[in-house]
């Protein structure tokens, strides 16, 4: 079958990598020169900026006159207001059910989109929309369609979707998740439709041989190849949910009272609404030292070889 | 793998869909929208050293009418013409006060006075102009409604020229639901909860609110205050005093407020509708709500969007009613006395001349006044009574001149108070109400929340 194509193509890939491996120091001086223009620019843009919002954090200013320096005040003050639990408890609502809702979700979508026919690659243009548009604009549409009074609910004349969507806590919570897992989902299918397409398709024909179904071979084949996979999505998901701003600024706002006032937006409430900007970049602080744990925690979970499953295949 | 056969396609398909992205993605960007001004050359706008710098918001008729102040000022001053960018409201309020604090600020600071304008004279950001106004251009300071002068004075001294349009907050209501439940508008706080469970009855919700935004529940509580404790109560909270907050008139306001709430005087899922998005205004024109507490500044969208409902008649509007028992004066209210010009600190000397010459001879000059009125809007100037007499249609011609009279009656004319307030205390003052509203803290809660940043 066409199936069969590419399988060949890794092992050229991977002669082209031990070749480049094997060359001399000259080459890897050269490729260390390639770095500087990216080490530059996170420099630039990364780390000052992380140095100045940690110098912030132990100052107090309001965005307008002179800075003045105010030792631990401000993480004092973070560190015992009872915003911070309770924004970190929304933060890490938001995180776990929204990475449980996804991973199922596109893992299924991507192994159906893995498949070679030929509306197989329409669907996976037309799922993939969503990503293509605007945190902002998402948020609009959204509101516009479930506000109770003139949204679709209403216009449709369906009692179960004329609810108070936006102006209840729990529905609140609920709406965002659905939200973010509608737009992020089409980008982790991709991701697994890549990964499932690598798995060598003999194992699934020996799987045949032997008698499994499919149900059989998604569970015993293809998410256990996959787990690498799963381990990269789940990063970007997890890492990636500590930034939702956009998305519930434009939606809630934070609301209703601050039932989705996540870190992000705690941090701009703080620092661009109150004009504290020293306890903001505390929260700021805080928000990337939560993402590189989370990170590192992850990276743990998957083993820490990167070394590809397909070697023992 | 044979790149002439794929190559057309990819690139035909990367084009298309980048161009569907970015066509897409700028349909919701909220972000900073500046339009550059008739007079600007390039978009972002000038800081300190780059001549007169103006900076305003979008948005008609307010838009319109300050082009064209600019314009003949330009055309009259070819020398030192001003340039102008603008901003849409919140994109505005927030570069605003990066670019000040950057030292990139406009020579001329548009803004809403208050705490906000405090918060700038604090910085040394903004230029003293009491003695100016007191002598050179007395004039014109005697020419504006002397109420609108508390907002633009830090410590006793002005920093700020009140311009443009006063806008109270007034109680609007639908006169075609009261006929539908036979009662007549409500002259006192008893009168409205009296007509709460008469309109629940009939399937009309007593009262449309946005809350989501959250200043849309405060300026229930700026009447309620008033009414019942009178202005001192919130002057005190302005001042500073300690534990302004749980003043028991205070504590007795933020129970009838939860009283209202809790007899279902607000329409169903308030608390998910914003009103930027006018939805709030839609549900009185459209007869699902009965009434509506709200800005002066909603008649011209409820003229343009809601049919007949403006220019048949059906919109009726009074001051707040009294609270029975209350101490405060019936006739006082609250909102934006005016909008305010500053004149930046860090300018250059020829700048600073020529904002000043700009706002003496054209923010508030014949052709402005006419044009505000001829909007709908109610200049902060005096002689604004003497424009209502031309206006032709009956329905605005009345509806001027209830505002005019608000506002020029009003003993007290307090400014709104997420604007007075400093950022600080404001912000955690509308995350307070918006719980308040929702009944998940009480009173007192509410007045210790508060207590805390008095003074912030």
């Amino acid at each position: 079958m066409t199936a069969t194509a590419p399988p060949v193509a890794p092992p050229t890939g991977r002669t082209e990598a031990s070749r480049a491996g094997s060359s001399g120091a000259g080459r890897s001086g050269a490729v260390a020169w390639m770095v500087l223009p990216a080490l530059l620019l996170f420099v630039v843009f990364g780390v000052i900026p992380l140095v100045g919002v940690l110098v912030l954090s132990f100052t107090q200013w309001d965005g307008l006159g002179a800075i003045h320096a105010a030792g631990l005040t401000n993480w004092k003050s973070v560190l015992t207001d009872s915003q911070l639990p309770h924004s970190i408890l929304v933060t890490f609502e938001i995180m776990i059910l929204s990475w449980a809702v996804q991973t199922p979700m596109s893992l299924l979508l991507g192994t159906f989109l893995a498949g070679r026919q030929r509306y197989r690659a329409f669907l996976a243009v037309l799922y993939f929309i969503p990503l293509l548009l605007s945190s902002a604009a998402i948020a609009i549409t959204y509101k516009a369609l479930l506000d109770p009074n003139f949204g679709l609910g209403p216009g449709l004349k369906l009692g179960f979707l004329t609810q108070d969507w936006l102006g209840k806590n729990t529905l609140a919570i609920g709406v965002v998740i659905f939200i973010v897992s509608w737009q992020f989902i089409p980008f982790h299918s991709l991701i697994y439709q890549g990964g499932v397409r690598q798995i060598p398709t003999t194992m699934y024909e020996a799987a045949s041989i032997d008698g499994a179904g499919r149900v059989r071979q998604f569970f015993s084949i293809t998410v256990p190849q996959l787990k690498y996979t799963i381990i990269t999505s789940s990063t970007l998901m997890v890492v990636g949910s500590l930034t939702f701003f956009d998305l519930i600024f434009v939606l809630t706002a934070g609301g209703p009272g601050d039932a989705t006032r996540v870190l992000a937006l705690d941090m701009y409430k703080r620092g661009f609404m109150s004009n504290q900007m020293g306890p903001a970049s505390v929260i700021a602080t805080l928000i990337v030292l939560l993402g590189l744990a989370l990170a590192l925690i992850l990276r743990r979970l998957g083993g820490s070889t990167t070394a590809s499953q397909q070697e023992g295949a | 793998m044979d790149p002439n056969t794929t190559s057309r396609r990819t690139f035909l398909g990367l084009v298309g869909g980048g161009a569907l992205a970015a066509g897409l993605a700028a349909c919701g960007s909220s972000g900073p929208t500046s339009t550059p001004g008739s007079t600007t050359g390039a978009g972002g706008g000038g800081g300190a050293g780059s001549g007169t710098t103006y900076w305003f918001l979008t948005g008609q008729p307010q838009q319109g009418i300050r082009e064209a102040q600019v314009k003949r000022f330009n055309d009259a001053n070819p020398n030192t013409k001003i340039k102008t960018t603008e901003f849409q409201n919140d994109a505005f309020k927030a570069k605003i006060k990066t670019a000040i604090g950057a030292g990139q600020g406009p020579t001329l600071i548009w803004g809403w006075g208050g705490g906000g304008l405090k918060a700038y004279v604090e910085a040394g950001q903004v230029e003293d102009l009491t003695d100016w106004l007191n002598t050179q251009e007395a004039s014109l300071k005697n020419s504006i409604f002397p109420s609108a002068f508390t907002a633009a004075t830090v410590n006793g001294k002005i920093y700020a020229v009140p311009g443009e349009t006063v806008t109270p907050i007034v109680l609007f209501y639908d006169k075609r639901a009261f006929e539908k439940i036979g009662a007549q508008p409500p002259q006192s706080w008893g009168d409205i909860m009296d007509l709460v469970p008469k309109f629940n009855e009939k399937g009309i919700a007593p009262f449309s609110l946005g809350g989501q935004s959250r200043w849309t529940n405060m300026m229930w509580l700026e009447f309620l205050f008033d009414r019942i404790g009178g202005s001192e109560v919130f002057q005190n909270i302005y001042e500073g005093k300690k534990d302004g907050w749980s003043d028991p008139s205070a504590l007795k306001a933020l129970d009838e407020m939860q009283k209202l709430i809790k007899a279902n005087g607000f329409i169903k899922g308030f608390s998910s509708i914003t009103a930027d998005s006018n939805a709030d205004q839609a549900l009185l024109y459209t007869g699902k709500a009965a009434m509506m507490l709200h800005g002066a500044w909603t008649y011209g969208n409820m003229k343009a969007s809601g049919g007949d409902f403006v220019t048949g008649g059906h919109l009726g509007y009074m001051n707040f009613p009294p609270v029975d028992g209350g101490k405060g004066d019936p006739s006082d209210t609250v909102g934006n006395p005016g909008q305010y010009m500053s004149i930046s600190s860090k300018a250059s000397a020829a700048d600073k001349e020529t904002a000043k010459k700009f706002i003496a001879n054209n923010t508030l000059d014949d052709a402005t006044v006419e044009a505000w009125v001829k909007s709908g809007n109610i200049p902060v100037v005096k002689s604004a009574k003497d424009k209502l007499s031309s206006i032709t249609d009956p329905n605005d011609s009345k509806w001027l001149n209830f505002v005019y009279d608000t506002a020029a009656n009003a003993k007290n004319f307090a400014q709104s108070w997420d604007q007075a307030l400093s950022p600080t205390q404001a912000e955690t003052l509308l995350d307070n109400i918006a719980k308040l509203f929702q009944l998940s803290i009480s009173p007192q809660q509410f007045a210790t929340n508060m207590n805390a940043v008095i003074g912030q």
